[in-house]
């Protein structure tokens, strides 16, 4: 621990309970978030669209990236929630990637389809019956598909601002632009924010950026408009299929871990969750994510610290130097006149 | 996003397997070394990327105007102590281009972050408010108590009138100075830019000694030989200051002090690096020359200028590479914090 942490009260560092009653709301309602959920995501981008359409976001730029479905790339002022494509060469559950199959005739096997008496016949999609793994409901945990099936598995997860618990943006934005609201949530007031960009290279998600040709900065307000009339942002509105599920923050915490307790006892041992811890970097994010692979694959920092936690010491150091800056010049003036 | 081509002879050009480009091959590939550059610090990592892209959002701001407002600050703060230094000792040669010096260069110093803010009335935003936890407010309300406190030293020093005044003003600007100088390095230090914060001990230590150099550089220029005794010493000390904690710091970086060996970074800093130490030397031992004087004070402010772009430039690309993010988090996770 830090002699800066126990000076600021855990304002700057560590978790933080009450996030908006630290920021002046007596009777906050409780904090509200997003648990994003990938293992469910289709990559079908009607977050995406939803979000543009709601907040009246400019077009981002038309541009084919040629490396996967993905021609977003990145949040930004113009993209505040962008669908990340992964296409891997691992397995789900208990396959065998990359198994070859030259000596199988694959005009007799079609042939045999749906008559051997282990197949689970044409137009199959889940495990038959009896094979499924303990604690998988045939047919409910779609990452288990049947041996062999595939080698190759896509990767889709539905980015956004992370609503840090400790904010950098917030913290370093020198006009009070970004505030804190009542949901817990980070929002930019777009009249106030005079462009100055600090908040852009503070960020340990690379979220919030400058838009080109306005010079103030953009991003996901988690759509406050919606929240104080009651409505669910419109992200989560769209998603199909409760990829992304919008909530109190608390309850959130419980589902993601019972999903991943499922996911778990269905074979997926690569899912976990990310952002969630309140002992992380950041105090925990207001929207996290469940992740089936490392969470730098998905282009996300593994293990972000909010910036101004060393702030307490740069101070000190900036101190410090400055001093010796004065000793130098004073040292240069020590003799006499000449 | 596969680079296989279906021909008419099968598929050329597959790679093994159908992998997309997520692990090591997705970083971007290394360009070739120029010259006799120093051997990398830290073997190649390995680590995963989305498809290479950063995974920070870039300093959006423009390297004149920011990396120019860093330099010009420490131009002025250090130009100050030289100021209010020289009119204690009864130098009147040395303070009267060290106040000028200290007045002009935060005014443009000033101007640059109008120009990067985009119109002057958004430079009253930052005065809405004071946060410790922002350096760049904290910046603004040191600028807005030193800025008229130089222009005031300067013009009692035109106008030959108004002294007390004008000693004050230069007494009070000397105070604030230093802190004029070194709080930049903060403005820098505080943000998730790798190859700017993970330097934040050594970064004041770095923009202070370059402050030194710079002031002493322009007050070995410009005043006359017999007074410029102090200025000489600052110029030695300023450098080996400069010098000495760029080193330490590079060395305690680890990883993300690679971007300060690479490229332009590195061609900047080398150069400020030379002309450091080159216009230390020669004020040391230049003696009364006034072509000499001139040639020192023109390297050490040159010098100055490309450390502080080189530093600028060296973050920029630290954040553009998702490696400098990745592998030092990964590293921390798995020492377990």
């Amino acid at each position: 621990m830090r002699d800066g942490d126990e000076v600021h009260g855990h304002l700057l560092y560590g978790p933080q309970p009450d996030v908006a009653g630290a920021s002046g709301y007596p009777d906050a309602p409780p904090r509200m978030g997003f648990f994003t959920d990938t293992s469910v995501c289709i990559g079908c981008k009607a977050c995406e669209v939803a979000c543009k359409e709601w907040n009246a976001i400019p077009e981002d730029g038309l541009v084919f990236t040629g490396m996967s479905y993905d021609n977003t790339q990145g949040l930004g002022a113009d993209t505040w929630r962008h669908v990340a494509f992964i296409e891997q060469r691992k397995p789900f559950g208990g396959q065998e990637p990359g198994v070859g199959h030259e000596d199988v005739d694959v005009f007799a096997a079609a042939a045999r389809l749906g008559t051997g008496a282990s197949s689970p016949g044409p137009g199959a999609t889940s495990p038959p019956p009896g094979r499924a793994p303990a604690g998988a409901p045939a047919g409910e945990i779609s990452p288990v598909s049947p041996d062999g099936r595939t080698e190759l598995r896509w990767l889709m997860a539905s980015d956004v601002c992370k609503h840090c618990t400790h904010a950098a943006c917030l913290d370093v934005c020198p006009t009070g632009a970004l505030f804190r609201t009542e949901f817990g949530t980070v929002v930019v007031q777009e009249d106030i924010c005079n462009g100055c960009g600090y908040c852009v290279p503070a960020c340990p998600y690379g979220v919030i950026d400058q838009r080109e040709g306005d010079g103030r900065v953009w991003k996901c307000t988690l759509c406050y408009d919606r929240l104080g009339a009651g409505m669910e942002p419109a992200c989560a509105k769209a998603c199909p299929t409760d990829s992304i599920q919008f909530g109190p923050l608390q309850e959130l915490r419980e589902r993601a871990a019972e999903r991943v307790a499922q996911l778990h006892a269905a074979g997926v041992t690569d899912a976990r969750l990310y952002g969630e811890s309140p002992d992380d970097g950041v105090g925990g994010d207001g929207a996290f994510f469940l992740l089936l692979d490392e969470p730098e694959v998905y282009g996300l920092p593994p293990d972000p610290v909010v910036t101004t936690r060393d702030l307490p010491d740069m101070w000190r150091h900036a101190a410090l130097a400055a001093v010796s800056l004065a000793a130098l010049a004073l040292g240069s003036f020590a003799r006499r006149p000449r | 996003m596969s680079e296989s081509d279906v021909t008419r002879d099968g598929v050329r050009g597959a790679r093994p397997g159908r992998q997309a480009p997520t692990g090591a091959h997705a970083g971007r590939r290394r360009r070739g070394r120029r010259g006799r550059g120093e051997q990398p610090m830290v073997p190649e990592a390995e680590f995963s990327s989305y498809y290479g892209k950063p995974v920070l959002n870039k300093p959006t701001w423009k390297p004149l105007d920011i990396a120019g407002y860093l330099y010009l600050g420490g131009l002025a703060g250090a130009s100050s102590l030289l100021a209010a230094g020289a009119q204690a000792s009864g130098r009147p040669g040395l303070a009267a281009p060290a106040k000028l010096g200290a007045a002009g260069a935060i005014s443009v110093s000033l101007a640059a972050l109008v120009h990067d803010l985009g119109r002057p009335a958004r430079f009253l935003n930052m005065l809405r408010v004071l946060k410790p936890t922002s350096p760049m407010s904290v910046g603004s309300w040191l600028l807005a108590g030193y800025a008229p406190l130089t222009l005031t030293a300067a013009a009692t020093e035109v106008a030959g009138r108004y002294r007390l005044l004008g000693s004050a003003a230069t007494a009070a600007s000397a105070v604030l100075g230093p802190a004029v100088a070194t709080y930049t390095a903060v403005l820098l230090a505080d943000t998730a830019v790798p190859s700017w914060h993970e330097g934040y001990r050594e970064l004041p230590f770095v923009f202070a000694g370059s402050a030194a150099t710079a002031a002493s550089g322009l007050a070995l220029a410009a005043a006359p030989a017999a007074q410029a005794g102090p200025a000489r010493r600052l110029a030695v000390l300023g450098a080996a200051l400069e010098l000495g904690a760029f080193r330490a710091m590079k060395r305690r970086m680890g990883l993300s002090a690679e971007p300060f060996e690479q490229g332009r970074p590195h061609l900047l800093l080398r150069a400020a690096e030379a002309l450091t130490a080159g216009g230390a030397a020669l004020a040391l031992f230049g003696g009364r020359d006034r072509r000499l004087l001139l040639a020192a004070g023109a390297a050490l402010l040159t010098g100055s200028a490309a450390l502080r772009f080189g530093v600028f430039h060296a973050g920029v690309a630290s954040a553009q590479d998702p490696k400098y993010t990745v592998v030092p988090q990964r590293e921390r996770l798995e020492r377990g914090r």
